[in-house]
């Protein structure tokens, strides 16, 4: 016979505004099986909880509903104080009283007698509950970081640092990401290339990190502590081993005017290639959509002139299966494309450029070598315009948001373009400038104080080409929306920061959630910025929003904190929310007719064949079984199940028809 | 209208994750909605058996909601399709049965759609109002020539 505890709890006067708690208290006293109701001002404060604590033990209570907050914000309090009376902690369940019911009704009968339904409820599901024991799995110690820019290579150093093995996975074939595409860095104006490289090789020398580039992760199966990752290694088209990174092989290609990526289409690259000198690895793959011989069928220069003899044509993509507990992401961002800025003329005028070709423009290892030429004819431009906010926070082109890095990686540019050509004239147009940050606004004051950049509010309407020149029609709203014409030589557009190409793919075979602009969605904006809803996959970088370096690195190295909490431990304890099939006595043996419906129905892999024999080894039947490492608990196979053989442990199907039977008693 | 004063009795069914979480946050928001629904709580829409919900009329109930994460946003991926596949033949059962299909309303609710649940809920009672009490059930079961054993 079940001997229920019913605590009713005022929250101070959040339920008991509107709910009249003495009378819930009572009448639950003659709700059949409950032997103990109280009502109390604050059932999860100390005293409320030893209220608990000290029925279960007098009252020898068999099961806990506890009426007050929601079972998201308290029920692993009140779990664990019956957990501390002797009471499997399994037993107590929530009454939801405050959320659903005196927060969103005003104070009435009506209000009361719902408090009073929720909690008889809770009631017969409790009389029904059984004691559960959490499950225990064990934990790879390998961690899985996509990406191989700033954010991935700072997560997978931190992660390798604290003693663990890190598999680092990146698409392009080289690690370095947008980071080494930048010229400088604000606000100190620190060479970027300077202080990334180092980091690049020490990810290639870590002892405890594997690198695969030019290698993208098709699918991600498991559990957290427990994943498989399937990467595709594309085919470099070169023995590894066995190539020394001389060159020979591309001097030797014929097919040079490529435009190279990593210069955003400014300069040429052959196509066997390494995307920039300082490239990890530093050695070549064959783009085998520009190479000729993979186009004809005929040329192959470049195996004749590796002195390695390293070039290997037939070479095929590799699919690796790893076993990892963690995953970090870290794919990175992009910038929005051609056909985003008619207005503008970007991909019409040659002049019209991106803050990320302007930044290999300035790059001492750029197209130019540094020097500030402009695209169509080489001279250096005399007049400058950079356009901020291009595409940001405009609704009309569907991004809402703000991109963050754009005022101060223009003030930046303005800077360096002012050193590179004083006599120069540099003209900004922003909406606003937003540089919060360590002394990023004095950085923006200096561009304008000490370099004389002229920042224009207002936005530009349109650019277009008048004898050479670019004219580029704005107004200024602090001279009262004064129109504003530059003849320019050249202008910059802070493109807008999207999520990158790719990422929606990946967020689906990750199964993680994103939100409509594709960038990954953190479990919770502020208190688990870090964390995704899937368990055991942590996100870190741009991928996630636009960010820059400082924050990209800081939020890696927490998701790679993260990761090294979760690899302290020996085993992880899961929930035991799981399904199960029933075993009963011979004849039957299970219920389960081994149709497997649930094998095609469960989005987790979880359920397996199991063979039931006699002790001869003779076969009697072929049942399902649910792996309780892999299931987690959604229940879909249960409602499934024709022959009703499976049930969900805490949601059993006893559980739930006595709720909704209770119901309407 | 004669059914005006009718208060209908409603359950609904909903999944923890998503719609569970978007009731909570109805109640943090204090957005007000009818006293008339009772919140039963599923790990996913996926586990809702549909036979509950005939219980559910069996019992006494005059409409039922079922609410879960938007496509794509399942907690467990793909429980929600499974709803909403298992929905659309029930659905037909339900109207062979002689079941108003409008006393059940699906939805989608997410986590941060606390002000769309209260409309859910307030569309659902005057819905079901309109239709006024559910005796179908039980009128079908008095035209049977057994007797539906009560749990």
């Amino acid at each position: 016979m079940s001997r229920i505890g019913v605590f009713v709890c005022h929250c101070g006067e959040n339920i008991a505004a509107t709910v009249d708690c003495e009378k819930v208290a009572k009448t639950c006293a003659k709700i059949p099986g409950v032997v103990y109701s109280v009502d109390y001002k604050y059932m999860c404060s100390d005293p409320g909880q030893n209220l608990i604590r000290e029925a279960i033990k007098e009252k020898k209570l068999t099961g806990v509903v506890v009426a007050a907050c929601s079972p998201r914000m308290h029920e692993p309090t009140f779990r664990r104080a019956c957990a501390e009376a002797g009471l499997n902690p399994y037993l107590c369940e929530m009454a939801n009283i405050r959320e659903q019911c005196s927060w969103v009704h005003p104070k009435s009968k009506a209000t009361t007698q719902k408090a009073i339904d929720i909690i008889s409820t809770l009631v017969a599901k409790v009389k029904r509950n059984r004691a559960l024991f959490p499950i225990q799995v064990p934990v790879t110690k390998t961690a899985l970081v996509i990406g191989g820019g700033i954010a991935g290579i700072q997560a997978a150093l931190d992660i390798a640092n604290s003693g663990h093995k890190v598999v680092l996975v990146e698409r392009e074939p080289s690690i370095g990401g947008h980071m080494a595409q930048l010229s400088e860095t604000f606000p100190t104006l620190d060479c970027s290339q300077c202080i990334l490289t180092p980091r690049m090789v020490e990810v290639a020398q870590h002892p405890n990190i594997t690198l695969y580039s030019y290698s993208e992760v098709e699918s991600l199966s498991g559990f957290i502590g427990n994943f498989t990752a399937r990467i595709r290694k594309k085919a470099k088209s070169i023995d590894e081993k066995l190539c020394t990174g001389c060159g020979e092989c591309m001097n030797a290609c014929p097919i040079k005017k490529n435009p190279s990526e990593f210069n955003m289409g400014l300069g040429t690259r052959p196509a066997i290639y390494i995307p920039f000198p300082q490239a990890i690895p530093n050695k070549p793959v064959i783009d085998r959509e520009r190479c000729t011989y993979f186009r004809t069928g005929k040329c192959r220069f470049c195996e004749t002139k590796c002195p390695a003899q390293a070039i290997r044509f037939d070479q095929k993509d590799e699919l690796i299966d790893i076993q990892v507990g963690a995953v970090v992401v870290a794919t990175g961002f992009n910038v929005v494309g051609t056909s985003f800025f008619p207005e503008y003329g970007y991909g019409k005028y040659k002049d019209v450029i991106t803050g990320l070709q302007f930044e290999r423009l300035l790059s001492a290892s750029g197209p130019t070598l540094g020097e500030l030429k402009r695209p169509s004819d080489g001279s250096t431009p005399k007049k400058i315009a950079f356009i901020a906010c291009a595409g940001s926070r405009d609704p009309a082109k569907g991004i809402e948001y703000c991109s963050k890095i754009c005022c101060m990686y223009t003030a930046k540019h303005a800077m360096l373009y002012k050193h590179k050509v004083p006599d120069g004239d540099a003209y900004v147009f922003y909406m606003d400038i937003r540089a919060g940050g360590k002394g990023y606004d004095e950085f923006v004051r200096r561009a304008i104080e000490e370099d004389h950049v002229n920042y224009i509010r207002g936005r530009v309407s349109r650019i277009y080409e008048r004898n050479g020149k670019l004219i580029v029609c704005g107004a200024d709203t602090l001279l009262g929306a004064e129109p504003v014409e530059i003849e320019a030589d050249m202008v910059v557009l802070a493109t807008a920061g999207i999520a990158n190409q790719g990422a929606e793919e990946l967020a689906q075979s990750l199964h993680i959630s994103y939100d409509h602009h594709q960038f990954f969605a953190e479990a919770h904006p502020k208190l688990r910025p870090v964390e995704t809803n899937t368990a055991g996959i942590f996100l870190a970088g741009a991928c996630q929003s636009p960010k820059d370096i400082p924050d990209s690195v800081s939020q890696a190295s927490a998701a790679a904190s993260k990761v090294s909490t979760l690899f302290s431990q020996k085993e992880l304890t899961r929930e035991p929310v799981v399904a199960v099939i029933n075993r009963t006595a011979p004849p039957v043996y299970s219920t389960c007719v081994g149709c497997f419906m649930c094998q095609s129905a469960c989005p987790f892999n979880a359920i397996e064949r199991e063979e039931i024999r006699t002790r001869d080894g003779k076969l009697i039947k072929t049942v399902a079984r649910v792996n309780p490492g892999l299931c987690q608990g959604c229940g879909t196979c249960v409602a499934l199940c024709r022959s009703k053989s499976i049930d969900l442990q805490g949601f059993s199907n006893e559980q739930v028809y006595a709720e909704v039977t209770e119901l309407f008693a | 209208m004669e059914n005006e004063s009718f208060e209908p009795k409603i359950v609904a069914f909903v999944c923890n994750w998503c719609t569970y979480a978007g009731a909570d946050l109805t109640g943090t928001s204090r957005i007000k909605y009818a006293t008339n629904v009772r919140i039963i709580r599923f790990p996913c829409t996926g586990r809702i058996d549909y036979n509950l919900i005939l219980k559910a009329f069996e019992r006494g109930a005059d409409g039922v909601i079922v609410s879960g994460c938007h496509p794509n946003d399942c907690h467990y991926t793909s429980g929600n399709f499974h709803a909403r596949r298992r929905w659309i033949v029930f659905r037909g059962l339900l109207e062979y049965m002689g079941i108003d299909p409008r006393r059940i309303i699906f939805s989608w609710v997410s986590a941060a759609e606390g002000a769309k649940w209260a409309d859910v809920v307030n569309r659902a009672v005057t819905e079901v109002r309109q239709l006024g009490p559910a005796k179908e059930f039980n009128e079908m079961r008095k035209s049977q020539a057994f007797e539906f054993r009560s749990v």
